[in-house]
């Protein structure tokens, strides 16, 4: 017999967003012809390869026991520069806008490092504040890409998969294997899991919560460049309500806010769960508003099924 | 005034002597700071001190001032609240496209029942559920959107007849010279800042926000309480609805979108901590100000709209950084 307990909880060999996102594969592929065509499921990877690039850097975040909102932000802010500074070349452009994200993203960690705020209020006001960058920089105007290779990229494929599925599959990989095989891995899950002892340990937790929010400020600024690939184009308000769904893989994906638990595997399957409800709902005609309450509704219940396991193993008061 | 933040304060100030007026200043740093904000502001706009336009500032920030006073009481709590931006969003349009159908009366009790309910939802998992209240409360703000745009059709609503009623009253009306939205406003803050301060309740709730295990043990029902904060909360979600949608006499879809920021970094500003047991309404009521005097300033110095962003952004970070120093130094400045 398997045991129940941990099958669900992750314990075992497959997590249960795996579970899950089998299930809702099987749904769709009965209410549509198509659900299951390779170029739908090419599709999907594209579609949410933003959000999964974002989700990749908040899970080592979040297992760091911070949270980043400004995802969205830095993302829009990104994607602007990769197209408004296209007159200086186009690899000047590219790189002056992760550089961007990562810069970003280190002062996000080192204003939670030097001063102790807490990064729900830092990037809360890096939200607001980058997005303000955003509109002084392009001063509420879209950007079109003049260089046809930018546009082109987003588009190109590799055989018959997507450029963007497959550097979002690798970027996944790469940050799989730090998170299990680096000591850099190590001390993230350490610094989340008890701050106090990581210290004691020798961990330098503030560098090492630093360098997690200068990850995600890269992934947000990569993300940001893709989606402006794919666009050909970048609009200020882009990246707006991503760092909600990017949070939202992440839970799913059975990442803990309190820090120190979590997984990349756990993330994609987040990720890809999101992609194929919204892809398959939308294969229904399901209106969208719809799928913002449904999205709600799933996540609420992953975290109840989530707190009833653990409350079991847990007995006694509660805080 | 027994509220854990007077015992924290007057502790705080007993032991720190030697950096004088440093600690003064940090320890009122919301006060100074604004007044300061006040002083840099009047100096370079001769409008901004005048009487009619602090008295705009006032009456505009009376929404998210509103909004504000119930989510103090939510973190008080030791949770947070991220939903009131869809929830004013939802009874916005829900009482707006209702009066016309089912009359004024009507349409305000029915949006203040729903509100209660998505409250109480909240409440429910939060306090019941124990369920973490960042992802609750965003998960409530996706679902409570998709509501709006699904009760709505994805149309705005607009009240057919736009003269003055007693509903507009609500939103465009004064009384003894002095805005209503503003009594609605300064109304509820004086309440709760009582309920908070003096009655065991609101003990309470600093109780649990600063330590839920000894809160529980000491024979507090903590599900109920917390349950209660968001029905607070969205009470005056329900409130500001009723003053926004008196005033504008119709919605759009997502008036209320970023709602939840804005009153975020208000609270922030007042220096209440999210991390629950500390705080005031009063504080929170200076904060609001402060945001609505700096954007207003900013605009009458013809800076545009998003550069109070940023500015707002400086701000957040100065008044919370400020703040700490007047809080013991938590784990990460030790030496990491």
């Amino acid at each position: 017999m398997i045991d129940m307990k941990r099958f669900i909880s992750g314990g075992a060999f497959i997590q249960p967003i795996w579970v899950f996102v089998i299930a809702v594969t099987i749904f769709f592929s009965f209410t549509s012809d198509y659900f299951l065509s390779v170029g739908n499921l090419t599709n999907i990877l594209v579609q949410t390869s933003t959000i999964g690039l974002l989700a990749l850097g908040m899970t080592y975040v979040m297992i760091n026991g911070n949270i980043d909102l400004s995802v969205g932000a830095t993302l829009g802010l990104a994607a602007s520069l990769s197209v408004g500074l296209q007159d200086y070349g186009l690899t000047v452009a590219v790189l002056a806008a992760i550089a961007t994200g990562v810069v970003l993203g280190a002062l996000n960690g080192l204003l939670v490092w030097k001063t102790g705020v807490n990064a729900f209020i830092v990037t809360l006001g890096a939200m607001i504040g980058v997005r303000g960058l955003i509109f002084v920089y392009t001063e509420e105007q879209s950007f079109y890409a003049s260089n046809f290779a930018f546009s082109d990229f987003g588009a190109s494929t590799i055989g018959p998969i997507p450029v963007l599925a497959i550097i979002f599959l690798l970027c996944t990989l790469v940050m799989h294997l730090v998170l299990k095989k680096t000591g850099h891995g190590r001390n993230t899950f350490a610094v989340g899991g008890n701050p106090e002892a990581a210290l004691d340990a020798g961990i330098r937790i503030g560098r090492n919560m630093m360098i997690n929010f200068m990850i995600v400020g890269f992934f947000a600024a990569l993300a940001g460049v893709l989606l402006a690939t794919q666009m050909g184009a970048s609009t200020p308000n882009l990246g707006r309500d991503y760092e909600l769904w990017t949070i939202t893989a992440v839970v799913l994906g059975g990442t803990k806010l309190t820090g120190g638990h979590g997984s990349i595997t756990g993330t994609l399957g987040g990720v890809l769960a999101i992609g194929i409800l919204r892809n398959g709902m939308n294969m229904m005609q399901v209106p969208a508003f719809y799928v913002l309450v449904i999205l709600g509704v799933i996540l609420i219940t992953v975290l109840i099924i989530d707190q009833k396991i653990n409350l079991k193993s847990s007995k006694g008061v509660q805080a | 005034m027994a509220s854990a933040e007077h015992v924290k304060q007057g502790f705080m100030l007993s032991k720190k002597h030697k950096a004088g007026l440093l600690n003064f200043l940090s320890a009122q740093g919301i006060l100074v700071f604004f007044l300061i904000c006040m002083f840099a502001f009047s100096l370079f706009s001769e409008q901004f001190l005048s009487q009619s336009n602090i008295m705009t500032v006032v009456r505009q920030a009376s929404i998210i001032g509103i909004i504000a006073v119930g989510v103090t009481v939510v973190i008080i709590g030791g949770n947070l609240d991220l939903s009131v931006g869809s929830m004013l969003s939802f009874a916005t349009v829900l009482v707006v496209d209702l009066h016309d159908k089912i009359g004024p009366i009507g349409a305000i009790l029915v949006m203040f029942a729903l509100t209660l309910m998505l409250g109480a939802v909240n409440g429910f998992l939060v306090g019941f559920m124990r369920l973490n209240s960042l992802i609750v409360t965003l998960a409530m703000l996706s679902a409570t959107q998709g509501l709006v745009l699904i009760y709505s059709g994805g149309q705005n609503v607009d009240i057919a007849n736009q003269s003055e009623t007693w509903f507009s009253v609500f939103g465009r009306g004064y009384l003894l010279g002095i805005a209503v939205p503003v009594i609605i406003f300064a109304l509820l803050a004086i309440i709760v800042q009582v309920v908070m301060s003096i009655t065991g309740y609101g003990r309470r709730i600093f109780a649990i926000g600063g330590n839920p295990v000894a809160a529980v043990y000491s024979g507090i029902r903590k599900n109920w309480c917390v349950f209660s904060t968001y029905l607070i909360s969205a009470f005056c979600v329900a409130c500001a609805a009723l003053v926004l949608g008196s005033r504008v006499m119709g919605s759009q879809n997502n008036v209320g979108q970023g709602y939840e920021l804005l009153v975020l970094a208000g609270i922030i500003l007042g220096g209440t901590s999210l991390l629950g047991g500390a705080g005031s309404i009063w504080k929170t009521v200076i904060g609001v100000l402060i945001l609505g005097f700096i954007q207003n300033g900013l605009l009458l110095l013809g800076y545009p709209y998003y550069t109070q962003w940023l500015v707002t952004w400086v701000i957040i970070i100065l008044a919370v950084w400020l703040d700490l120093a007047n809080k013991r130094k938590r784990l990460l400045t030790r030496h990491s």
